[in-house]
């Protein structure tokens, strides 16, 4: 079938097997996955926003089901409305709202056009670099549930924040480095026009007076490089000393104001020399590195976002007999809820009434929903896939399981053993070393001529902190930034870079990392006159009721459902119906002969599909009165590289191991695909921190690779943290890095990549201190003249910024993917 | 080289006036989102659709 080889016209996943689903669009057939990607698909072409697809660099996330216009009910109530949001001038609102799949600056496009065309729109301000949206309404014009549906018709899922003081946060923090960082960077490019003729005036004879007026000149431009961009690392070094810690602020404040209280000095009194180039200089590159890092950090979320995404801010509470759309926070324990099909809990309770199944994948990462019958327990942030549940509250906001995690998560990372650490003994040591041969030139100085050693002592201080620290670390961890980005890893903690290359055990989630995370029909297999496409409408038709994961792949699947009527559930076995006159049975191969009313050998005789063949895969089967009609194969489909890169990994001297919470056949079986020995099964989140724990014990450097909830304590703890891009927002916080193209195969070459990274600093380190210490006493001995001393140190830093360099080349350039552009843009 | 005494004064005017016009654009918000403008102008200059109304009725 030729749909089988185009993949969805919409989010760009092959298609399912055995599958015909075309979206009409501009005319023509498109294929497209499932219902959800056809429903957006149409509703985007529709609304005369096809363009999107002509400029999107990045492939929509998968809708999975078709957008469900009733979730949004609460947000038009206007009392309701009220209260979440912010009032603007002439009686308009505003709110700010988290866009799930928001990837690229099409889809933020996707988003502006969509919302403006709306009637009573006033404002509408989307930022992709932190997939966030500020509307600005007339509520008399327009609801925000009808804002908040037209958005997720285009397929990006709205979590509105209420209040949201730290979006506004974030921006004013990024305005204000940019701000320092341009300060920094304007200033030293002056402070460089005026070294130069400084240097090759002490070549070659340079009037006293004009060198005076420059080098006081280069002090007024370094003024404001030193006391407002260089702030932000005083402050840091003050908070860390007040702590009783060495950071890296520390040794970095030191080398900026000793320089330029030197400097200045020098400047001033018209002896020595003056550093306002190496002080400038220092303050713009560590400025930079730490922008870049802190966009990447913002792109991560914070873990109010999250839980803004997990928890809903709505419930619908019964008073006597009347439901009303009420706050989470104005929940309290003995209230009676009412969770819809398709709803997530707002608090932990209790069920009172209802047989409903609830995803607690988010928790547990057992991907089975579980059945919920009364008197048992159901979490905040859990999704009710079955019928309506009736459920008195017995925990809120603090108390709640999910906010339990949350406090494991703060614990994790307090205990993180951890490269802040490493870094921080790293800094202890350079200053340390700094220190100590500062004070023996001091002590030799002191002892030949006095007056000359406050000015030697700070030569060296000078020379060694900012040259060093400046250009070598910072320039290779940059370009190693910006090699990862082109390949859709993004870095959040250039530490882990450090911490990757040392890295010795990789700890797997299985759900969502080594799987995608999704049921899925992958295969049809026919007995008899019918159909593939036949057989998946029956099996629809029959399913479409039913709340287990499995009927959601055929939901997914995206034939149309027709009427089933008398569908009954067996419990262990399947379901029995009739779909047009015609009784059916799906589900277990015995179960499904069930109906046939020939003898047993003529059913066993029925062709049988090969056997599970050990890969984590189930075979549901369709039957009525003839005998089998077809079987499916039901998937949590493997990522086709996770075992080239768990090879990869072991190939690098990095054992696996998977932690999962899901059964142990499942993950003994899906272990064994990827070639992964030791496994563990039905872990909580405690259980993989205990684990993580006992090899971190053994002296291992742990990488933790996750996507869900449940792996968030395990990414905090972790000593580098990986998270998949399409993961939970509350795994991706407590990464350092993350696979933002969700491909495996980038883990090992950033390994790889981390390593050689580790090896350019050294180089660079030890070219610089090397050439420092060399050049330094020749230099302070009157052996190098001064035009060849300003060559050597230019052609110093010059080597050292292309040996970094020799980093971004050697990775394949590869389609730039959606969502770190702006990242390199701002990088550039 | 005399020169330099006024020349010098008068390029860190101009560096100052710089510094003050990206100060200005920088909290005008003109760097939050260096993307998206970009895709404004490929984008045809189109008639809004005939039926906005279609936004409320969800297909499918």
């Amino acid at each position: 079938m030729s749909a089988a080889a185009t993949p969805c016209y919409h989010c760009g996943e092959p298609m399912p097997r055995g599958l015909v689903l075309h979206a009409r669009i501009a005319g023509r057939e498109e294929p497209v996955c499932c219902h959800g990607c056809k429903a957006v698909a149409e509703f985007i072409t529709g609304a005369g926003l096809g363009d999107y697809y002509r400029y999107r660099d990045a492939s929509s996330t998968r809708a999975d089901e078709p957008p469900r216009p009733d979730r949004w009910a609460a947000y038009d109530r206007p009392e309701l409305v009220e209260r979440l949001t912010r009032a603007e001038a002439n009686g308009a609102r505003s709110i700010t709202v988290l866009l799930e799949g928001l990837r690229c600056a099409a889809c933020s496009w996707l988003a502006d056009k969509a919302l403006s065309l709306q009637s009573g729109v006033l404002d509408v301000s989307v930022n992709p670099a932190t997939a966030r949206a500020r509307l600005v309404w007339d509520p008399q014009k327009v609801r925000l549930g009808d804002l908040l549906r037209v958005l997720e018709h285009v397929g990006l899922r709205p979590h509105p924040l209420a209040g949201e003081p730290s979006e506004q946060l974030a921006l004013l923090e990024r305005r204000d480095a940019l701000k320092r960082l341009a300060v920094a960077g304007f200033g030293n490019m002056q402070v460089m026009m005026f070294a130069v003729p400084l240097y090759f005036g002490a070549a070659s004879g340079m009037d006293p007076g004009m060198r005076e007026y420059m080098r006081l000149v280069s002090m007024l431009v370094s003024i404001p490089v030193a006391l407002y961009a260089g702030w932000p690392f005083y402050l840091g070094a003050w908070h860390a000393l007040r702590a009783r810690s060495i950071s890296m602020d520390v040794p970095v404040s030191l080398g900026i104001v000793l320089a330029f209280v030197a400097s200045v000095w020098n400047a001033l009194t018209g002896h020595g020399d003056v550093y306002f180039d190496s002080v400038t200089m220092f303050v713009f590159f560590l400025g930079l590195g730490r922008y870049i890092e802190m966009i990447a950090r913002h792109r991560a979320g914070s873990v109010a976002d999250a839980l803004a995404r997990l928890a809903p801010m709505t419930a619908r509470r019964m008073r006597g007999d009347l439901a009303e759309d009420v706050q989470a926070v104005e929940l309290a324990p003995g209230d009676e809820l009412v969770v819809r099909s398709g709803e997530v809990l707002a608090a932990d309770g209790e069920v009172l009434e209802g047989d409903g199944r609830v995803d607690e994948s988010m928790l547990t990462g057992e991907s089975a929903a579980v059945p919920k019958p009364p008197g048992a327990r159901v979490h905040q942030g859990t999704h009710n896939l079955g019928a309506p549940l009736r459920v008195r509250v017995t925990a809120v906001a603090g108390n709640t399981v999910l906010s339990g995690i949350v406090a494991l998560l703060e614990r994790a990372q307090a205990e993180r053993p951890r490269l802040a650490k490493a870094a921080d003994r790293a800094a202890a040591w350079f200053l340390g070393r700094i220190l100590i041969g500062a004070a023996i030139v001091f002590a030799v100085w002191w002892y030949v001529d006095p007056s000359r050693a406050f000015s030697a002592t700070l030569a060296v201080l000078v020379v060694t902190c900012p040259c060093a620290l400046s250009l070598a670390t910072p320039t290779a961890l940059a370009a190693a930034t910006a090699a990862l980005a082109r390949r859709g890893v993004l870095v959040a903690h250039t530490d882990a870079i450090e911490t990757l290359s040392k890295a010795t055990h990789v700890l797997w989630d299985k759900t969502g990392t080594l799987t995608r995370g999704l049921v899925r029909v992958e295969d049809v297999r026919m007995f008899g006159a019918t159909t593939a496409q036949q057989a998946l409408a029956l099996a629809a038709s029959l399913e479409q009721l039913s709340e287990h994961p499995i009927a959601r792949a055929f939901a997914a699947s995206g034939v149309p459902a027709e009427r089933a009527s008398d569908v009954e559930v067996r419990a262990g076995l399947g379901l029995e119906g009739a779909v047009a006159e015609r009784r059916l049975r799906i589900g277990t191969r015995s179960f499904a002969l069930g109906l046939h009313a020939a003898d047993a050998s003529e059913a066993l005789a029925a062709p049988a599909p090969t056997p599970d063949d050990g890969t984590g895969e189930s075979w549901v089967y369709l039957g009525d009165a003839t005998g089998l009609l077809a079987a499916f194969r039901l998937t949590d489909p493997l990522r086709a590289e996770a075992s080239a890169c768990v090879a990869g990994l072991a190939a690098l001297g990095l054992p696996s191991e998977v932690v999962s919470g899901d059964e142990a056949a499942a993950v003994a079986r899906i272990a064994a695909r990827c070639g992964i020995e030791r496994y563990a099964a039905r872990l909580t989140p405690e259980d993989k921190l205990a684990r993580l724990k006992a090899l971190q014990a053994d002296g291992a450097v742990v990488v933790a690779v996750g996507d869900g909830i449940n792996d968030a304590p395990l990414l905090r703890g972790a000593d580098v943290a990986v998270a998949m891009g399409r993961g939970s927002a509350l795994a991706q916080t407590s990464a350092d890095l993350i696979l933002v193209r969700e491909s495996l195969e980038d883990l090992p070459h950033t390994v790889a990549l981390a390593r050689r990274t580790q090896r350019v600093i050294r180089q660079n380190l030890g070219w610089s201190i090397g050439y420092n210490l060399a050049a330094l006493p020749l230099a302070a001995l009157g052996l190098v003249p001064p035009w060849l001393a300003a060559i050597g140190m230019s052609l110093s830093s010059v080597v050292v910024v292309l040996n970094a360099m020799r980093l971004s080349r050697g990775t394949t350039p590869q389609r730039r993917p959606g969502w770190p552009a702006d990242t390199q843009a701002e990088a550039a | 080289m005399e020169i330099l005494y006024i020349m010098i004064p008068l390029g860190l005017v101009l560096v100052a006036i710089g510094l003050w016009a990206f100060f200005w654009a920088t909290g005008s918000g003109q760097f939050d989102d260096l993307d998206s403008p970009g895709w404004t102008v490929l984008e045809d200059d189109k008639a809004p659709p005939p039926d906005t109304a279609d936004h409320k009725d969800p297909p499918g």
